[in-house]
């Protein structure tokens, strides 16, 4: 489904990706970790087609399609969905319109018509359901005062409502305590299927007792340095990250 | 001739169709000397560095409309807030329409200022407040007095609360080729009264309208008045407006100011605190594309102890567009446990748009809370990434963002269909659909 190629990256003249190599197939679920500074981060938001990185080498293929030239809205249409790990705050615009918008903008780039509004209302409340979210809450403005678990699960909502085929959860786990973890943990395993695919980027291994993860990746300095199965997490937990500085190093 | 000359030998016809006797004559005699002898302002005065009323001098304004000319409700009507029922004034090229209006003398006067000027019943009103609280120094306040003939009079009894929203309506038909307009206004809200007010200019085609309009608003003790000004003129049309607001005790006034449109638009907004207790709010959405100028001058005054004064101003520049912000706070030595704050935001979406911002704070109190601040920035570019990363077109992504940065200061719009209309005309202006019901 995506296809990383030798992937290198930079903001202004900071090389921040130093060739990436990353395969994800439908149905799968992996995990980046990797200490503060690798390029976690940027590793998501070049996916998701964020403008401020120039990708100078290598590229991004969704579904055998090169995503060079797309926009990030039209990456999205296309099924990649980030999460940030810092949603912004947008005041005046609920949580429901903002889904509308969203939704129907997705719809127009497909040629379709508008969600009838009953529709939309029906599908809003089935997925605030899965993410346990109150009906008071999706009448709020976006993020407006949210607490960082509440922007959080209604990040995992917005995916929920999305649908997206590749979810990007950039760093989901920060700021969340255990039951609200539970929650966003929860509303992602429901939405896995063998035809979608998850990439969870973390600091910490506690997310993924949670979200298994089929492999797990070490990002080291812009580069993809270990990979393995998920019990490469733990390991990570155990002995932390500056073994692999020194075997890198080595 | 220019247009100071033409107002100078204006005056000398105006008079004689007026009632040299009555005590209104001298008003206006004693402000057209003031006018005479200082003329339109210039950039050289500090007030006026970023506005220039010169080339409006330059046009051969007629100052007298000839004839009434019908306009039908049906063209008309999209500049009502048509939706709800309300109590109308409206002028066409200066001249009262009663086609159009509908006006009140039921326990309320809802009506116009030639008849509080010219009838023995509102001779007492007028005597106590008629330019009482406008400024008999600042020029184009006095060019007003010395023409002061129509425009809107609101009379509000004391405990009374007029059935429905006033709007006050001033089209020009470009009957004439440039017509200069100078509506005066008076309204009084008696101890304990209640009082809605929208108040719009509107040019129907493109020739030059020049408006020099002042409004007197007295608010008495526990008074509650919000005032909405609608500005979204034709590109050719110029407006200054001066609103002088007296308030008593406990009283609390509230100005919007929606500005839109228009090629030149200066707002004069004056707020006297002769209470205690008294609330005083101003909130402003400017967005401006083209060629267009707003300049927003707000004074407050502070005069009695106790008293708040709340001002948010936001706008959004694009094109070739400039702005104003002007805020003027004056503390005054006896006004003790004074709270003032004043915010101004500013989005300049084009390289070529400038906005001029700044506090003026004059504080001889020392036991007082003032606060001012003004930002001025580009749209958040990852706040855009993160509504693009939605599926939201970087277009409608940034007309969102804009629209969330100026919606907060509709919350205190008190009538929905008005709130309703603003929301259409910001999402309108920033050229898109939001897709969703406002």
């Amino acid at each position: 489904m995506l296809k990383i190629n030798n992937l290198h990256a930079r903001v202004e003249d900071k090389e921040i990706l130093k060739g990436i190599n990353l395969e994800i197939n439908a149905g799968e679920v992996h995990a980046i970790m990797g200490p503060n500074g690798s390029g976690k981060s940027t590793l998501a938001a070049v996916i998701a087609g964020k403008e401020e990185f120039e990708v100078t080498e290598g590229s991004v293929e969704l579904d055998g399609e090169n995503l060079e030239d797309d926009a990030p809205e039209e990456r999205a249409h296309k099924g990649i969905f980030l999460s940030f790990q810092y949603p912004v705050e947008i005041p005046g615009v609920s949580v429901t319109n903002f889904m509308k918008t969203a939704i129907n903008e997705s719809r127009k780039a497909k040629g379709l018509e508008d969600m009838p509004a009953n529709q939309m209302l029906k599908l809003i409340r089935e997925k605030a359901e899965l993410l346990e979210i109150d009906r008071k809450f999706l009448s709020r403005s976006l993020n407006e005062g949210f607490s960082g678990g509440e922007k959080k699960r209604n990040e995992i909502f917005q995916m929920a409502m999305l649908e997206p085929k590749l979810a990007i959860l950039d760093e989901t786990d920060s700021g969340l305590d255990i039951d609200a973890l539970r929650i966003v943990a929860n509303g992602v395993n429901k939405l896995k299927s063998k035809d979608n695919a998850v990439l969870v980027i973390t600091h910490y291994q506690r997310l993924l007792d949670y979200i298994v993860p089929d492999f797990v990746h070490v990002l080291h300095n812009g580069k993809i340095v270990k990979s393995g199965g998920k019990e490469l997490a733990l390991e990570l937990e155990e002995k932390g990250y500056d073994w692999l500085k020194q075997e890198t190093v080595a | 001739m220019d247009l100071k000359e033409k107002l100078v030998s204006s005056f000398l016809a105006f008079e004689n169709d007026m009632d040299v006797e009555s005590p209104v004559h001298d008003i206006r005699s004693e402000a057209m000397k003031n006018f005479e002898l200082k003329g339109f302002p210039s950039k050289k005065e500090e007030a006026w560095k970023y506005t220039s009323l010169n080339s409006l001098q330059k046009i051969d304004f007629s100052i007298f409309p000839k004839e009434i000319s019908a306009l039908e409700y049906k063209n008309v009507k999209k500049y009502f807030i048509h939706e709800i029922d309300t109590y109308k004034i409206v002028f066409v090229d200066g001249i009262y329409s009663s086609y159009l209006s509908e006006t009140t003398h039921d326990g309320v006067d809802i009506c116009l200022m030639s008849s509080a000027l010219t009838k023995p019943m509102y001779k007492q009103v007028i005597d106590v407040y008629f330019n009482k609280v406008a400024s008999k120094d600042e020029t184009l306040t006095t060019l007003n007095t010395a023409f002061s003939k129509e425009g809107a009079f609101i009379y509000i009894p004391k405990n009374k609360m007029p059935k429905k929203p006033v709007e006050i309506i001033h089209f020009s038909t470009g009957n004439e080729a440039s017509l200069m307009l100078q509506p005066r206004s008076l309204i009084v809200a008696e101890e304990n009264s209640e009082l809605q007010v929208i108040e719009r200019h509107q040019s129907l085609t493109s020739n030059e309208v020049f408006t020099n309009s002042v409004t007197e608003i007295f608010a008495a003790k526990s008074a509650i008045i919000d005032y909405y000004k609608v500005q979204n003129d034709a590109a050719s049309a110029s407006l200054v407006d001066n609103t002088y607001i007296s308030q008593k005790d406990h009283s609390h006034v509230k100005v919007h100011t929606f500005s839109f449109g228009g090629k030149l638009t200066r707002n004069n907004l004056n707020f006297y605190q002769n209470g205690e207790h008294i609330d005083s709010t101003m909130k402003g959405v400017t967005i401006l594309g083209d060629k267009q100028h707003v300049d927003h001058h707000t004074l407050v005054h502070h005069i009695e102890p106790n008293c708040e004064s709340h001002q948010d101003y936001k706008g959004i520049y694009g094109e070739n567009s400039t702005g104003v912000f002007n805020g003027k706070i004056i503390v005054d030595k006896i006004a003790q446990k004074t709270n003032a704050f004043q915010q101004n935001n500013n989005i300049l979406v084009s390289d070529k748009a400038t906005i001029n911002t700044k506090p003026q704070l004059e504080i001889f109190a020392d036991d007082v809370k003032c606060s001012h601040g003004c930002t001025i920035g580009q749209l958040d570019e990852d706040a855009l990434f993160y509504l693009q990363s939605r599926g939201i077109p970087k277009k409608e992504a940034r007309a969102l963002l804009m629209y969330a940065f100026a919606n907060n200061v509709l919350e205190s719009v008190k009538i929905p269909e008005l709130k309703t209309r603003i929301n259409k005309l910001i999402a309108n202006k920033l050229g898109v659909r939001l897709g969703f019901d406002l």
